[in-house]
């Protein structure tokens, strides 16, 4: 780890106007995953601006749906009871992510932009293209274990956000607010803010260097109460997920009307699958339906040698949740 | 700077071998006043040293370019392989390594040669720790990098038989009978073969050294050891230093496994660079130098033929094991010991073939050759069960084992088929269901498995110190250690029993080579050893006090033969008439004695049948020395669900009974199954190291992405003993259950996985791809 200096902002303005004059500063919340990097020397920062004094906060549900202040933690957030009933898919990915100590610390903000598991990009030790462009991709003939088969490229196979909670919101189509130096606020939907890898792995999301996420607004919707996130793991708590899901459905005789779904743990990104979404809206509610969807979400997926399963196991955690949401 | 803790706080009970006493430095360890290796902290002028290790795992270095990371605040000093003092005598040739007692043959910062990713190739001292790490960070190691091997499972490894395994201590090749000609001519013939993940022991404490030189020619270290003897006499060798003049403190540790039995090169560095900068110098690994820096149980593979009769007798066992060991170690740890062992066969035959790869070397890990061993001959009794439409249960009793099959010998003690009875009657395995793949619950697959354990009681020796005071108060001392198991609270509760006083009289220290040479702690052995040794040390206490008293005239006992005289209730007495005798205060008091002190030598194979007429221990393996195989024995019981789609495999229901000789604590020796158990559950179903095949590099080298197991994974888990006397093993009759925890866990799984899916899964650990993979397969 590098060393560093510490400030505290009081405003975004005051935020941002100092990642404007240092450019290589970072922002730091929970600091659950950057000081991560830091302490293996992936990143290195002169100076970290602490934004937890930011009025970034707050819960509320609005005329729209659910709006989340990116300063949340994910404890508060998971447990909170509007989420709880009335978003439940977001809940559970926030409380089946991570362990107790860290979904406490953990802002919503920071889990957003938490980076990707993939052992080549953790150990500097190894060529990767998203920490060192142009280096080369050792995982795609070792260790792709736990890497992604959907939105991959010759240059990245990472799942570059490894997490849970923006699988739900991907699933919801949540927008999230964005601020800027000049104090300019845009939205920007979740689907749209994380890139695919293509040749340029190391460019993960549309945030300009020193934007804030302020906020996310998550739209209700008679899918979101109905909803699940399922995460398949190796061990009961404290895993990345192998694969996971997140559905809503619309249900009205036997018949669904509307459908959600997003897929963790195979894609580059959150994976959304309109694919599947096709196939489920109007069809009956039937395992026929979930497993036509599940075959059409995972169509194109390319697999590496060890994560050949994935493609059926994701297949899999989809029908199973959307069987549960169905009732 | 030695600080000895407070007298234990201890339940003041009479009669306490066996009793669940409480940990007695249960208060020391959660109020934070234990001290542990690198918490030695206000040494004067204590450094911080970071190690700076290579990122290829082969190659030349080239060049260290020091001159940026020397220019920080607070930097002491940079050692390479080009300023380390060098050492008297180093490992890197075989007769060094001998010598030493080394786990490995090769010393980094010794030469320019890069064998394995993650070798140190600098030492960063600094003032602080983090100074320390931000200075390593700056320092650019310039290495000519060569491919490397990774595995013997690489198309470019060679193969070759080591002949001996472990580093010469076990055989490698073993035949009994005629087993391929046995094999040819059984009637039911199964060959299979079984893969292992690469496993890491991962204890909460990471390997630490604190290095203080008092003299020019003498210094204290403060280590994470599993044995302070081994350490010292491995340190002294290599620094050139008479023995005693090499002190090794280990009060505390927070786990061991197997991977701090040995001294590993990070601490031989720390103790060479406190002598350079003539300063105290204090180590901590990282986790992620956890990985490479104090060994792994290798990546292998391993094939069992069994040849068997149509009602389920074996015929025959041939055993083959491949795997991976370092350009200069022939290390494997030995599966056949245990199959040539567990059933009564008649024919056996056991090979090893290794392949030299850019790895650290591998080393012991918990059940070292048990573990693996008994997942292959308890998956292939399994197999034979299945096949022959026999109960798992029935075919283990069928070729139950009534005398040792490997070397004819009768077993010192064996109360297996009482495990097996009590066990299948906690779990209630006479309901199961013979068919498998036909039991749920709701969606889940319920199977359910069963698995034997055996483990040797290994030859060893140790020795105690006992002096007891007038005013009924006792310390005790032995150089064993306390793995974090309870050692310091069995051997209260020992030394109280021996002395008949309750335990809060009683002062137990350990850890230190400055007391009595007591054993590693390791291979199960501390507990028997040490024990005996405390016990023989007490009853030369006794004698010592007998003796005074047959000499006092003032005494009851004055002029009787020692021989006429026993001890009861802490009273000298006569045998004859036992209202005739004192206790030891009086005694002692009247002859102004303020202390007696008196040494035992706990002895393998020096049981209270056979007295002390065993032959002298030493540090082989061999379990015969006294005319008897000397084994524990146990049986655990697995219920898994199975989520046939997702391939999750959850332990639903647990049971293990163990015989063991005598057990010294009931709450301590329950938690040692419950923890040797979940670190097989562990190994079975989500633990194992990726080794990139390109670089030969692990991938997942810290503790978020190499999973053991967390609470959530563990049910109430149900843990009996049976209750068993050896008279042979040792004083004590204490056969030692720090390995056998987890003998047959990983099979006991596997065999259930089996009874929930129909899918036989020979590879470690199961994780979901192989279940759903298994599927595909067979379907």
């Amino acid at each position: 780890m590098n060393n560093f200096s510490y400030t505290q902002a009081g405003s975004a303005k005051e935020a941002t106007g100092i990642r404007k004059d240092k450019p290589q500063a970072a922002y730091i919340a929970g600091g659950t995953t950057l000081l991560d990097l830091m302490k293996a020397n992936l990143e290195e920062h002169p100076l970290l601006v602490d934004i937890n004094m930011l009025p970034f906060k707050g819960l509320e549900q609005t005329k729209d749906g659910l709006r989340i202040g990116a300063l949340e933690r994910m404890s508060d957030v998971g447990e909170n009871a509007l989420v709880k009933q009335q978003f439940p898919a977001i809940s559970e990915s926030l409380l089946l992510a991570a362990s107790p100590q860290l979904r406490n610390m953990a802002s919503i903000g920071g889990n957003i932009l938490q980076r990707t598991r993939c052992g080549y990009f953790r150990d500097a030790a190894f060529p990767c293209n998203k920490r060192v462009p142009g280096s080369g991709c050792p995982a795609q003939q070792g260790d792709n274990h736990n890497l992604a088969i959907l939105g991959v490229s010759e240059a990245c196979i990472a799942t570059s956000y490894p997490g849970d909670l923006s699988v739900a919101l991907a699933a919801f189509d949540a927008v999230l607010t964005l601020e800027n130096a000049k104090g300019k606020q845009r939205r920007v939907p979740i689907t749209e803010f994380y890139l695919l890898p293509g040749k340029t792995p190391h460019i993960e999301t549309v945030l300009e260097p020193g934007e804030l996420i302020v906020s996310i607004l998550v739209p209700a919707g008679a899918y979101t109460q109905r909803s699940t996130y399922l995460k398949v793991r190796e061990r009961s708590s404290y895993a990345y997920a192998l694969t996971s899901a997140a559905v809503g459905l619309d249900v009205q005789g036997g018949s669904i009307r509307s459908a959600r779904v997003a897929l963790g743990g195979v894609g580059a990104q959150p994976w959304r699958s309109r694919e599947a979404e096709q196939i489920l809206t109007g069809a009956p509610a039937t395992e026929a339906t979930f497993r036509a969807a599940a075959v059409a979400a995972l169509r194109g997926a390319q697999p590496r040698e060890h994560n050949r399963f994935k493609v059926e196991l994701a297949q899999n955690t989809l029908v199973q949740a959307l069987q549960k949401v169905a009732g | 700077m030695d600080t000895e803790p407070a007298f234990f706080e201890t339940n003041p009970k009479a009669g306490s071998v066996g009793q669940p006493l409480d940990r007695v430095d249960g208060r020391a360890k959660v109020t934070g006043q234990a001290r542990y290796s690198a918490e030695f902290n206000s040494l004067p002028g204590l450094v911080h040293a970071v190690l700076k290790t290579s990122e290829v795992a082969k190659g030349r270095i080239q060049s260290i370019d020091t001159s940026a990371a020397l220019k920080e605040p607070g930097v002491v000093a940079i050692l390479t392989h080009q300023n380390l003092p060098q050492l008297a005598k180093t490992p890197n040739s075989p007769e060094g390594k001998k010598a030493i007692g080394a786990p490995m043959g090769f010393l980094p910062l010794t030469t320019d040669q890069v064998h394995y990713a993650g070798q140190p190739v600098a030492i960063v001292l600094a003032n602080t720790l983090e100074r320390a790490q931000h200075a390593a960070a700056l320092v650019r190691v310039n290495i000519a990098a060569e491919k490397p091997l990774a595995s013997y499972a690489d198309p470019r490894a060679e193969l070759f038989d080591p002949q001996k395994v472990q580093d010469g201590k076990t055989e490698g090749h073993t035949v009994r009978g005629n087993p391929k000609a046995a094999f040819a001519a059984a009637p039911v013939q199964l060959t299979h073969t079984y893969e292992h993940a690469i496993n890491h022991h991962n204890p909460m404490e990471p390997g630490s050294t604190t290095a203080h030189w008092e003299a020019p020619d003498r210094v204290t270290v403060y280590e994470s050891t599993q044995g302070v003897t081994r350490t010292q006499k491995a340190l002294s060798a290599m620094l050139g230093l008479p023995t005693e003049q090499v002190r090794v403190v280990t009060k505390y540790l927070g786990g061991g496994f197997g991977c701090k039995g040995s001294t590993w090169p990070h601490t031989v560095l720390t103790v060479q660079a406190a002598k350079a900068v003539g300063r105290p110098v204090k180590l901590a690994l990282t986790r992620p130098q956890m990985f490479t820096s104090m060994g792994h149980r290798e990546d292998q593979t391993q094939t069992l033929k069994v040849g068997a009769t149509k009602d389920g007798k074996l015929l025959a066992l041939i055993h083959e094991k491949t795997s991976t060991t370092s350009p200069w170690d022939n290390y494997a740890e030995p599966n056949s010991r245990i199959i040539n062992l567990l059933y009564n066969c008649p024919a056996f035959e056991s090979t090893y073939q290794l392949a030299r790869a850019d790895v650290m070397t591998s080393t012991f890990m918990r059940a070292p050759g048990e573990a693996p061993g008994s997942f292959a001959i308890e998956c292939s009794m399994d197999d034979l069960a299945y096949q022959l439409g026999i109960d798992p249960l029935e075919i283990r009793l069928r070729n139950y084992a009534e005398k040792d099959p490997s070397n004819g010998k009768p077993w010192s003690s064996k109360s297996l088929k009482q495990c097996y009875a009590r066990g299948a009657e906690l779990f209630g395995w006479r309901k199961r269901n013979p068919q498998a793949g036909a039991t749920r619950d709701g969606r889940l697959l319920v199977g359910w498995g069963m698995a034997t354990a055996s483990y040797p009681v290994h030859n060893n020796q140790g020795t105690a110190r006992v002096r007891l005071y007038a005013d009924g108060h006792a310390v005790v001392q032995t150089g064993a250690t306390d793995l974090g198991t309870g050692t310091y609270t069995v051997m209260t509760q020992v030394a109280a029993d021996a002395l008949w006083l309750t335990p809060d009289k009683i002062r137990f220290e350990l850890g230190d080579t400055k007391l009595p040479t007591a054993p590693n702690s390791g291979g199960s052995v501390a507990a028997g050893t040490v024990s005996s040794s405390i016990y023989m040390a007490a009853q030369d206490v006794w004698q010592k006090l007998i003796k005074l008293a047959t000499q006092d005239k003032k005494s009851p006992l004055y002029r009787a033969k020692a021989a006429d005289v026993v001890v009861e209730n802490g009273r000298m007495v006569l045998k004859a008439n036992k209202a005739k005798g004192e206790d030891f205060a009086t005694l002692m008091k009247r002859n102004e004695t303020t202390d007696i002190e008196g040494t035992g030598n706990g002895k393998y194979g020096a049981g209270y049948e056979s007295g002390l007429a065993a032959g002298p221990a030493d540090s082989g393996h061999q379990d015969d020395m006294a005319g008897h195989s000397m084994h524990s024995f146990g049986v655990h019981f697995c219920e898994v669900k199975v989520d046939p789609d997702l391939g999750t495999v959850r332990v639903s229901r647990w049971v293990s009974v163990h015989a063991a000789g005598r057990i010294l604590n009931a709450k301590t020796a329950r938690s040692q199954i419950i923890g040797g158990s979940i670190f097989g559950i562990g190994n079975a179903l989500m633990e194992g190291t990726f080794r990139d095949p390109n670089f030969s590099r692990y991938t997942n080298s810290n503790l978020a992405d190499y999973h053991v197991p967390v609470c959530a994974d563990i049910p109430d888990m149900t843990v009996e003993f049976i209750e068993e006397h050896d008279p042979y093993i040792n004083a004590m009759g204490v056969k030692g259950i720090g390995e056998i925890s987890m003998v047959g866990v990983s099979a006991a799984v596997a065999n259930a996985v089996f009874h929930a899916t129909g899918k036989r899964i020979r590879s470690l650990p199961i994780t979901p791809d192989k279940v759903l993979e298994t599927k595909k397969v067979q379907a």
